[in-house]
């Protein structure tokens, strides 16, 4: 029991995903900051913006909303991120096997922050909040079907194995899946899902600042914001790492490959950054269809390529 | 369903930054109806414009838009101009003219940024202003502000720009060029860009006539209106260019003419600088001892389109009368057009595609009730009010 508490509050739950995810926000806002001729934030700038939240910042309360599930609403999305964390960091950093079926719990998990900003959002009462509402709904409704077919290829791919632990191993053993042509279609596909369960630029919708002013989190402040600001960066931390864990061959934490680990954290990061900072806000219908029938076709093929051994 | 929501944008919200205020009606997120209230930014410059004298004007209506904010003394200048009976010299019409296009290049750039920061294009919106820079510097250079020039006066500008620095000037600007072409490569060849833009709040050829609709917002339509071109006026008759229009009418559109806009503009400051070595140093003013009565109308092609001045002269040393009517004030009328039937992510792009400027429109507000639509309270009534809170915080300071 203690053990497990550990597991969540310390290492690798809460502490560690969000330091983790503190530090690589803060490695995006600085190569966001270098594209744009800008000198970015300093280092500790991430916690700095979470503690002024957490500390400093009053709450304030929608008049016309239901105050009990507004405030309840981030918290559950920090469960629901961390959760995902620990079950996918567990196998990750070797420390234990994991069970039998966890990809499908951590499939769960990962959409947990997600409706619970939805929820949140629906309970402030706010018009401009239940259009980024039903925006992140619609962009939910498109990518998970994608995603839940990237993990479909992934067990194909590691022989019907439905548990991360196996998924690493196979990789570790023989060669990392992105090493092959179907794998490479799955990373593509990948990197788009996290894009859009991060919601950055081009799948910012349900935030877009400039058309709703931050939607789904318009109402939220203080505390209740410091909370959705700690969930963000846990899933900045915790998607990369779960792409890491289905197609790079996860973690090796021994001499030069624990900077390996690092850099592969790092290189997928970035590539979200780059995204994010060459292509503007697409709307609403073009990223269903994207997802639709772009990147829903390419999986299709990958797994195609899958079942033919490529 | 036939209830509407109602989704603001205004009076503060990150999308423009002057306060405005677009009441959007929507049904889930196709906008069915909009309605616009202006008057959070009422400055009475015309009635001000009345207590001063004619070379002071200058310095006010200049800070009517801090963006273009050579077009009104501009349009003033063309104005008085008219009433006095004065032809400036060569000299002057250039500097006039190499002013008005800098600015032109430093507002179109500006809302490039701007449109990809509204489609949350942040590094375009960093880029644009970044190559803005020199365009400033160089602001710095010849008038000696970055903003607010405080070049014009009646008969002439204030200021020379000499011979020596022509060589330094046209440097830079073939340096701007260069990121320019960086620039407009990057947003015209972006598909993404084209998905956000194209066939977005089009406005057809008939609309523009019928809201009379100017500037860019107008050629994009393919109609070609430029003051320029329609009512010359300082060195535009003198050098070569060309009224640049596109067909399509959407944002796309309107961006593409800003983007090649700027050429023309870089092409005629290249063009005033070499007409301005053929001109002797230092013959910048005509003098101009009286304003005698009349009328005058001045017109300018600003970077948003026509600023149109009227000024009333009594033979004293300030107008009469001074009426003013910027660009944006028939353009944001256009929205009903543009904006209705759109989803609210093409709506809030469709809004700032014409490039509004609030602080030039607003002239005059009233109160209405919300409820019974019922006038409460008229212009008079408003200065009184503020006039009254006036003396009311004056008295509190004394005491202090």
């Amino acid at each position: 029991m203690a053990l497990n508490l550990l597991y969540f509050f310390v290492f690798p739950g809460l502490l560690f995903v969000a330091t983790a995810g503190a530090l690589l926000s803060w490695f995006d806002r600085k190569i966001t900051a270098r594209v744009q001729f800008r000198k970015g934030p300093p280092l500790l700038q991430p916690f700095y913006d979470f503690f002024k939240l957490l500390l400093v910042k009053e709450t304030i309360l929608p008049k016309h909303g239901s105050p009990f599930i507004f405030l309840l609403a981030p918290v559950f999305a920090v469960f629901g991120a961390t959760m995902a964390g620990v079950f996918i960091l567990l196998p990750l950093f070797n420390i234990s096997t994991g069970f039998k079926g966890d990809l499908i719990v951590i499939f769960y998990l990962l959409t947990i922050p997600s409706f619970s900003y939805i929820t949140g959002s629906l309970a402030s009462g706010n018009p401009l909040a239940a259009v980024g509402s039903s925006r992140e709904m619609k962009l939910i409704l498109s990518y998970e079907l994608t995603f839940l077919l990237l993990i479909a290829a992934i067990i194909m791919k590691a022989g019907q194995k439905f548990d991360l632990n196996s998924v690493i191993t196979i990789q570790q053993e023989g060669t990392p899946f992105i090493r092959s042509i179907s794998g490479v279609l799955l990373f593509i596909v990948g990197i788009f899902c996290v894009q859009a369960k991060l919601a950055l630029v081009p799948f910012d919708m349900p935030e877009a600042e400039t058309e709703i002013s931050e939607g789904i989190f318009i109402e939220y402040s203080g505390s209740a914001y410091a909370m959705i600001k700690l969930a963000k960066y846990i899933m900045f931390f915790v998607l990369p790492a779960f792409l890491v864990a289905l197609l790079m061959g996860g973690f090796r934490l021994e001499g030069i490959n624990i900077l390996w680990a690092v850099l592969k954290i790092i290189g997928t990061v970035l590539l979200l950054t780059l995204i994010r900072n060459t292509n503007p806000r697409i709307k609403i219908k073009q990223a269903v269809s994207f997802f639709m029938i772009w990147m829903n076709l390419l999986a299709v093929i990958a797994i195609v390529l899958i079942v033919f051994g490529y | 369903m036939s209830k509407k929501t109602l989704i603001p944008v205004g009076p503060y919200h990150p999308l423009q930054e002057e306060p405005e205020l677009f009441k959007l009606y929507c049904d889930g997120e196709i906008v069915k109806d909009i309605k616009w209230e202006t008057g959070y930014n009422h400055r009475s410059i015309e009635k001000l414009s009345e207590s001063k004298t004619y070379e002071q004007v200058f310095f006010l209506v200049e800070r009517i838009c801090g963006i273009c904010s050579t077009s009104h003394p501009f349009a003033f200048a063309n104005a008085v101009e008219e009433i006095v009976g004065v032809e400036i010299t060569n000299r002057a019409k250039y500097i006039r003219s190499i002013i008005a296009e800098l600015e032109r290049i430093h507002s179109h750039l500006l809302w490039v940024g701007l449109a990809g920061h509204f489609l949350g294009y942040n590094t375009v919106f960093m880029w644009a202003w970044k190559y803005r820079e020199p365009i400033l510097d160089l602001f710095e250079m010849i008038t000696g502000n970055r903003n607010s020039y405080a070049m014009f006066r009646v008969g002439g500008v204030r200021r020379d720009i000499e011979n020596s620095k022509i060589q330094t000037i046209q440097k830079i600007l073939s340096e701007c060029r260069k990121k320019n072409d960086l620039l407009t490569g990057a947003v015209m060849d972006d598909p993404v860009i084209h998905a956000r833009t194209k066939g977005v709040g089009i406005l057809t050829k008939q609309d523009v006539l019928d809201y009379c609709a100017v500037g860019p917002t107008a050629r994009a339509s393919g109609v070609a209106i430029d003051i320029r071109k329609d009512d010359p006026y300082a060195a535009y008759p003198l050098v070569n260019w060309k009224v640049i229009t596109a067909e399509a009418g959407d944002v796309f559109a309107k961006a593409e003419v800003r983007l090649l806009e700027m050429y023309e503009s870089f092409s005629i400051i290249e063009q005033c600088l070499e007409g301005l070595k053929k001109e002797k140093e230092g013959d910048i003013t005509v003098r101009i001892t009286e304003i005698p009565e009349g009328v005058g109308h001045g017109r300018a092609e600003a970077p948003r389109g026509e600023v149109f001045h009227f000024v009333v002269s009594d033979g004293s040393n300030s107008p009469a009368r001074h009426k003013i009517r910027a660009p944006s004030y028939v353009n944001i009328a256009t929205f009903r057009k543009s904006c209705i039937g759109q989803t609210i992510a093409d709506a809030t792009i469709t809004l700032a595609a014409v490039d509004p400027c609030y602080c030039c429109t607003e002239r005059m507000a009233s109160v209405y009730d919300m409820s019974s639509g019922e006038r409460i309270m008229n212009a008079n009534e408003l200065i009184n009010l503020s006039s009254s809170k006036t003396s009311e915080l004056k008295k509190q300071m004394d005491r202090k």
